[in-house]
C-alpha cells in the first residue's frame, strides 16, 4: 500500500499549512522549469509527438498553438505522467525525470494539470473541491485522520475570494455555470501550489467578459508560477502570450513573440492550407 | 493572491453523524433486533400469540447477515464506483473459516465416529490437511474469517488496481475469480466437503447450536454488526477519505492529477469490504446451518448487486433496505409460488433500472424534495 511519498523527495508536510515555499523539491539553480529533450510518442506506428524539443523558463507564461492533431494534449500527457515517450527526456527542474514519476507523484513534485473539458467533483461542494487538491499528505492513512486547520480554511477562504466563488462555497460543483467550473478547477490546481501550471484550453466555452477576467488571472500567476497554456483563441493568446510556441505534427515549427509567429509563413502555410 | 483584505472565511457547516430520525430509527432497530425479537423468541411460550418462531429468528438472521455483505457492497460500489460481481467469494470464505470450527465442535458425534469430519473420513483420509491446524480453536478461525477474504482481497486487489483494470473489465474478472473458487471448493480434493460443503453442525463453544438461547444470542450478535457496519459506514464517508472515495467514482484522473495515488484507497476499502462479507458469511453459517459452494456462484454475486441497486447505491441504509425488501420477497415468493421467484427477480430489477435509478431510498429523496 505504498504511496508515493517514500521514493521523492516530498518532505512530509502534514499539517498542509498553507504559505510556506511552493514546490520545495524542484532545482531551478541552472535555467528552466521544464526541459523536453527529442520526445517521441508513437501510437501504432502514428508519431504523436516526434522529436519535441521544448524549454520552459521559470515564471514564463508560455502559449502553445497549433492545428488539430498537432501533439499538444499528448505532450501534456507526457509532462504530467499520463503517457511514457517512446524515447527522449523530460525534466522538471535540473533533477526531476518526469518520465519515471507517476501521475500522482507529478502532482506532488509541483506540476499541476487542467483538462480541456472542466473536470470538477461533480458531487462534491465548491469547498470540498478545493479542500481535496489542498497541497498536504494525501496518504490514505492521513486523509483518515484529516481535520481542517484554520490556515487551511484560510487557504481556501483566499483562493475562493481569487476565483471568484466565495458566494458559492456550498453549492454542489456540478450545478455551477461552465465558466465556473473552469475558475474551479484552475483554483483547484492553485490549492496544489504548483510550480508549473499546465492550462489546456481554459478559456474554451466561456463569456468575453470571462475569456477577459481569466487572461487578468493569469497574468497575475506568471512570475510565481509556470504557466504553459494550449489554446485555440488567438485573441486571448494575444492578450497573454510573451512567447508562442507553434506545434504541427509532432514537433515545433516555430517559436517566438505572437508577431514573429503570425507574420512566419511556416505557420502561415500551416494554418491557411496550402 | 490578494493577502491585504482580510478574507471572509467560510467554515462548511458540520453534518450531525445522524440526524434525530436517524438515532431514533437506530435505537429503534438496537430495542427490537437486540432485546424485544430475542426475549419473545426465547421467553414467549410456543402457543402464545407473541411467541416468535425458530423460522422467524432464522430469517431475520439471515437477512442481517445479507444486509453486511450490501452494505460492503455499497462500500465499493456506491461509494467508489466500482462494481464487484464477486462479493460471494468473500462471503463463502468466512462461512468455510468458521464452519471449519463448527466442523470440528461435532466431535466423534459424526456418523463414522471419527475425531475427522465425515467427508474426510468418505475420502479415506488418516488426518487432517495441513490447512486444518488450530481449526478447533475459536479463536485461530475467527481470526481466520478476517484474515482470508482480507488475504484474497487484497493480492487480487493490488493486481488488479495496479493494472488500472476498471469498469466492466473489473467487474468480469471478479465474477470469473468466485467461479473459479467454486470450482475449486467443488471438487472434494480441496478438503473442505465438495458439493456438500459443512453442515450438520452440533455446538458452538460447547453450547448446542440449535437451543432458543444460542441462536437469540448468535442472532443479536448479527445485529451488533449491523449496527457496527452502519457506523462505520457513516465514519468513513463523514471524514476525508471518504470523500476522496467517492472522487475516486466521480472523477479519478482529476484525482491522480491532484496528487492522490487511487490504488492505497481502492485497495483499503476493497479489503475493508471483504472483511466485513467475511464477517457476515461467519454469522450465517452457525444460523442457517449449512455452507456450501453454491454460495459462490457467479449469480450470487449478481444478486448482492442487485440489492444494492434496489436499495439505493451511495445512501447509507439504501443496501440495507435493498437486502430486506429482496429477501423478504424472496423467502414469500419461494413459498407461496417458488418456479416464479427468478422471473419476479428479474423483472424487479428491470423495473428498478428504469423507474428508480437512485433505488428505493433515491426515489424517497425525490419525493421528499417535491413537495418542498
Amino acid at each position: 500500500m505504498s504511496e508515493t511519498e517514500g521514493q521523492i523527495n516530498v518532505s512530509g508536510d502534514a499539517t498542509g499549512a498553507g504559505l510556506h515555499v511552493m514546490g520545495e523539491g524542484v532545482d531551478l539553480s541552472h535555467g528552466p522549469i521544464l526541459y523536453l529533450d527529442d520526445i517521441t510518442v508513437s501510437f501504432d506506428g502514428f508519431k504523436a509527438l516526434n522529436k519535441l524539443t521544448l524549454t520552459v523558463e521559470a515564471g514564463e507564461l508560455r502559449c502553445v498553438i497549433g492545428p488539430n492533431g498537432a501533439g499538444k494534449t499528448t505532450m501534456m500527457d507526457v509532462i504530467t505522467g499520463k503517457t511514457r515517450p517512446d524515447l527522449g527526456t523530460a525534466f522538471f527542474g535540473q533533477t526531476i525525470d518526469l518520465t519515471r514519476l507517476t501521475e500522482p507523484q507529478i502532482a506532488h513534485q509541483g506540476i499541476g494539470r487542467k483538462f480541456q473539458k472542466p473536470t470538477v467533483f461533480e458531487n462534491h461542494s465548491v469547498f470540498e473541491n478545493l479542500e481535496l487538491a489542498m497541497k498536504t499528505d494525501k496518504t490514505v492513512w492521513a486523509s483518515m485522520r484529516a481535520k481542517r486547520s484554520s490556515e487551511q480554511l484560510d487557504r481556501i477562504a483566499q483562493t475562493l475570494e481569487l476565483i471568484e466563488l466565495h458566494g458559492e462555497a456550498d453549492r454542489q460543483a456540478g450545478l455551477l455555470s461552465h465558466g465556473q467550473k473552469q475558475w474551479l478547477e484552475i483554483g483547484m490546481l492553485l490549492m496544489q501550489e504548483p510550480r508549473l501550471l499546465l492550462l489546456d484550453e481554459p478559456v474554451a466555452g466561456m463569456t468575453d467578459e470571462e475569456t477577459e477576467r481569466t487572461a487578468e488571472l493569469f497574468k497575475s500567476l506568471a512570475g510565481e508560477h509556470s504557466v504553459v497554456v494550449v489554446e485555440h483563441d488567438m485573441e486571448f493568446i494575444e492578450s497573454i502570450a510573451n512567447v508562442v510556441t507553434v506545434l504541427h505534427e509532432g514537433s515545433v515549427l516555430a517559436e517566438g513573440t505572437m508577431d514573429m509567429v503570425q507574420n512566419d509563413e511556416r505557420v502561415i502555410e500551416v494554418y491557411l492550407g496550402r | 493572491m490578494k493577502t491585504e483584505n482580510p478574507v471572509l472565511r467560510y467554515v462548511p457547516r458540520s453534518e450531525p453523524f445522524f440526524t434525530r430520525g436517524g438515532w431514533i430509527a437506530l435505537l429503534a432497530f438496537a430495542f427490537i433486533a437486540l432485546v424485544l425479537l430475542p426475549c419473545l423468541y426465547v421467553f414467549v411460550p410456543e402457543g402464545s400469540a407473541f411467541h416468535v418462531s425458530a423460522y422467524t429468528v432464522t430469517l431475520v438472521g439471515k437477512i442481517m447477515c445479507y444486509a453486511i455483505v450490501a452494505m460492503a457492497m455499497n462500500l465499493i460500489w456506491g461509494y467508489t464506483g466500482i462494481l464487484s460481481l464477486g462479493h460471494g467469494v468473500f462471503f463463502a470464505l468466512g462461512g468455510y473459516a468458521f464452519g471449519m470450527y463448527l466442523m470440528r465442535q461435532i466431535g466423534r458425534e459424526g456418523q463414522y465416529q471419527s475425531d475427522l469430519p465425515d467427508f474426510m473420513v468418505f475420502l479415506d483420509w488418516k488426518k487432517f490437511p495441513w490447512y486444518w491446524t488450530n481449526s478447533d480453536s475459536f479463536l485461530w478461525c475467527a481470526a481466520l474469517v478476517v484474515i482470508v477474504p482480507a488475504l484474497l482481497a487484497l493480492v487480487f486487489g493490488f493486481f488488479a488496481f495496479r493494472s488500472r483494470i476498471k469498469g466492466v473489465y473489473f467487474s468480469i474478472i471478479t465474477q470469473a475469480m468466485t467461479f473459479a473458487f467454486m470450482l475449486l471448493f467443488f471438487r472434494n480434493d480441496t478438503g473442505f466437503g465438495g458439493n456438500n460443503g459443512f453442515t450438520d453442525f452440533k455446538r458452538v463453544l460447547g453450547y448446542p447450536i440449535t437451543v432458543p438461547s444460542t441462536r437469540a444470542t448468535i442472532f443479536a450478535i448479527t445485529a451488533l454488526a449491523v449496527i457496527g457496519t452502519i457506523v462505520l459506514t457513516r465514519y468513513l464517508i463523514r471524514s476525508k477519505i471518504g470523500r476522496v472515495l467517492t472522487a475516486i467514482r466521480d472523477s479519478e484522473s482529476r484525482l491522480m492529477f491532484s496528487g492522490y495515488n487511487p490504488l492505497g484507497y481502492k485497495l483499503f476499502i476493497w479489503t475493508l469490504s471483504a472483511v466485513l462479507c467475511g464477517i457476515a458469511g461467519a454469522l450465517y453459517v452457525p444460523q442457517v446451518g449449512i455452507i456450501n459452494p453454491s454460495e459462490m456462484s457467479p449469480a450470487n454475486s449478481i444478486e448482492i448487486a442487485v440489492w444494492v441497486a434496489v436499495g439505493g447505491r451511495g445512501t447509507l441504509i439504501g443496501p440495507l433496505l435493498g437486502a430486506g425488501v429482496v429477501n423478504g420477497a424472496k423467502s414469500f415468493f419461494t413459498q407461496a409460488f417458488p418456479e416464479y421467484w427468478l422471473f419476479f427477480l428479474g423483472l424487479l430489477f428491470i423495473l428498478v433500472t428504469l423507474f428508480l435509478p437512485k433505488g428505493i431510498v433515491g426515489a424517497i429523496n425525490l419525493a421528499k424534495w417535491r413537495r418542498k
